[in-house]
């Protein structure tokens, strides 16, 4: 995947390059917003990770001008504001996803291979379907070969999100964003609970496990 | 110059000067307007007196013909400040009266002549035109007359002076000028009182802020107590310093707490790497130790955002937009989202939500601070006795709408309730459970962000945590 991160602090964005890198995708910097801006709307990239609060030109700037000029290319926000009004703006801006700084590069790279084009294409599929597994949107039903798998309907959004993202990392935190729709750091670990029943639910009686957890980094839902 | 200048400059100056303007204008006016009204009310009483004059000699000439008019006439013009009397042949011939000499024309004719005409006058001494050598001046004077005709062609003349009317005009026109005298005299006052005294004040603020601006922060504006409004401004800025204090304070206390509640984390993560540097260790050691190391600056990253935004909170200056949301829906969330781990702890949570109850605060904000209290009411009333359970229910109340957190745990004796709501009070009894300390002074922030309260009492067994929302729903 090709991936332009913008963002000024050096340390931080050849950190970022280089795992990246490591993590199989094809990542470049530029260091301010202008930059940043221009490679952006020629180059032809799969994500851009832009940070707020950037030299020459703001980041809110740099993605409102990318959208305005036609490119639909997804874009993380990362920052130091953290409060949910500043999560606001920068959604509006353009941005499709937000992370607060500090964050821990699983968190940031599971959410950049989400946010991938490829991923967004699923959207439109009305069955997600990982070796026996399978999810129909439409009507609410889980089988697990051809057995049907009776969920609590969050347990069903749980799944579905997972399976969305089939193949990639999902992290506590993007489950309780999108499953959820809350935005705070629960105190104790409820989210693993919520896995772990429904992964009871979907593997018990069959041998092959399908959600796997990441360690250090979070769930992955993939057959076989 | 430049000392006038400086005294305009201030507004007591500017005021009085403002005044005087003011107060000059309308004298001015008011002055012109009764000059003009008293001329023309003597000259209304002029013409009348005249005319009554007029009467009483032509009635004398009808009973005693011309020598009886005359004898009146005479009689009268030897009176002081007496009327014009002219008894005159048809030729124009002056017969008798106290005028000397006419305009030619006048007499010709008939009734007021309205127009002023000059005349000369014997045997009064006057001010006017007094170059006579004899004594006796002839006036040369503008008066108002009016003019009969008698029967057998006599004409008599009748008229008075104008000098009545203008000596009003003299005396209004010295009383403008006494009166812009005194105008002056008042604006100087004005200008004493007021600069002096009263704006002294304000000077007394303005030295007060300079000495707290130059550090001097627990300073205060003096109040006299006069309850004026320069005792409201000082009042209103007073009770802006008392809440700049308080930020100050409650700054400051973030930033020992920060010190104090950081740095012990800090100093373990920094220790642990130091051990796994230090010697040969395996890759699984390394590991471990790395590992321990993120899940550390993890915590202190958690530590550090619930500092953050209890201060923001706090200081009521967050940037947390407020908009309408259910309380109920919230309440069902977040029960559902603990319900797992309340059940895997073998705790019961429950909820009891009567009806939907819409107020104005921040979703996320509140959820959090409920979920911060359930996470601890499941904490701590698991394992404790027997049928641990927790209760979650949202109350109407007469004014207000509460979220009640009821648990059967061990509870929170009376003398430190208060104090669990402060940030990093952890009480002994709960070292040993994780948590950063923070939860409850979130939740009360949070609440006191949304203009209501926290409350805590016991349940005996238990613990009743109550987050209130004003009933109005309007965040104060």
């Amino acid at each position: 995947m090709k991936i332009l991160v913008i963002e000024d602090d050096r340390e931080a964005a050849e950190y970022i390059e280089k795992a990246l890198g490591e993590a199989g995708h094809n990542a470049h910097v530029a260091g301010d917003g202008e930059t940043g801006f221009t490679l952006a709307a020629d180059g032809d990239y799969d994500v851009l990770v832009v940070d707020r609060m950037l030299p020459k030109r703001d980041g809110l700037s740099v993605i409102a001008g990318l959208r305005a000029r036609g490119v639909e290319t997804p874009v993380l926000i990362l920052s130091a504001l953290g409060e949910v009004d500043d999560r606001v703006t920068g959604l509006r801006a353009g941005g499709d996803d937000y992370l607060t700084k500090p964050y821990a590069f699983s968190e940031l790279l599971a959410r950049i291979e989400v946010l991938s084009r490829r991923a967004g294409a699923k959207d439109v599929e009305t069955v997600y379907r990982a070796g026996d597994l399978e999810l129909d949107r439409l009507s609410h039903t889980v089988k697990r070969a051809g057995k049907e798998i009776v969920l609590q309907p969050r347990e069903f959004r749980l799944l579905e999100y997972l399976m969305r993202h089939a193949g990639r990392v999902v992290t506590r935190t993007m489950l309780l964003e999108n499953v959820w729709d809350y935005h705070f750091d629960p105190q104790t670990n409820v989210i693993d609970v919520h896995v772990s029943r429904l992964r009871s639910k979907i593997e018990k009686g069959f041998d092959a496990p399908v959600l796997h957890t990441i360690r250090g980094a979070g769930y992955m839902l993939k057959a076989g | 110059m430049a000392a006038l200048t400086a005294i305009m400059k201030t507004t007591a100056a500017r005021l009085s000067a403002l005044f005087l303007v003011l107060f000059a204008l309308c004298a001015t006016v008011l002055v012109f307007y009764m000059s003009s009204l008293s001329v023309r009310m003597l000259t209304t009483q002029t013409q009348e007196t005249i005319a009554a004059e007029a009467q009483v000699l032509g009635r004398a000439y009808q009973r005693g013909g011309l020598p009886l008019l005359v004898r009146f006439v005479e009689t009268r013009s030897r009176q002081p400040g007496a009327n014009l009397y002219l008894v005159a042949d048809p030729n124009g011939r002056i017969l008798s009266g106290n005028v000397e000499s006419l305009d030619p024309g006048v007499l010709e004719t008939d009734g007021w002549t309205e127009q002023s005409f000059e005349y000369r006058r014997f045997g009064v001494r006057g001010p006017v035109n007094g170059d006579d050598p004899a004594g006796t001046s002839r006036l040369a004077h503008r008066a108002v007359a009016l003019v009969l005709r008698l029967p057998n062609q006599m004409i008599l003349l009748v008229g008075r002076d104008l000098g009545e009317p203008e000596i009003v005009r003299d005396i209004i026109n010295r009383a403008l000028i006494v009166a812009f005298g005194m105008m002056g005299v008042g604006a100087l006052l004005i200008w004493f009182f007021v600069g002096r005294r009263a704006l002294k004040r304000i000077d007394n603020v303005s030295e007060a802020s300079r000495r707290i601006m130059g550090g001097d922060l627990s300073g205060r504006l003096p109040v006299t107590g006069s309850g004026d409004e320069f005792d409201r401004l000082s009042e209103n800025l007073n009770g802006m310093l008392a809440r700049i204090a308080k930020l100050n304070d409650g700054l400051k206390q973030v930033s020992d707490n920060i010190a104090h509640d950081l740095k012990t984390p800090l100093t373990r993560l920094r220790n642990r790497a130091e051990a796994a540097l230090s010697g040969k260790k395996t890759t699984p050691e390394y590991r471990e130790a790395l590992e321990a190391n993120i899940a550390e600056s993890d915590h202190l990253i958690r530590t550090f955002n619930a500092i953050l935004m209890i201060s923001r909170l706090e200081a009521g200056y967050s940037a947390e937009q407020t908009g309408p949301v259910d309380l109920a829906e919230i309440v069902a969330d977040v029960v559902e989202l603990y319900e797992p781990v309340a059940e895997e702890q073998g705790v019961a949570l429950e909820s009891m939500i009567s009806a939907a109850a819409i107020v104005t605060a921040n979703r996320e904000l509140v959820a959090q601070a409920l979920s911060n209290i359930v996470d601890n009411a499941i904490k701590y009333s698991a394992g404790s006795g027997d049928a641990p359970k927790v209760l979650v229910s949202l109350l109407r109340e007469a004014s207000s709408v509460v979220m009640e957190v009821a648990d059967n745990g061990p509870g929170i004796g009376e003398d430190d309730r208060e104090r669990v709501t402060e940030r990093f009070v952890r009480l002994e009894q709960s070292r040993t459970q994780p948590g950063s300390g923070l939860g409850l002074s979130l939740a009360k922030a949070v609440m006191k962000f949304h203009g209501g309260g926290l409350e805590l009492s016991g349940r005996n067994p238990g613990l009743s945590v109550r987050m209130v929302f004003p009933g109005d729903s309007r965040k104060a």
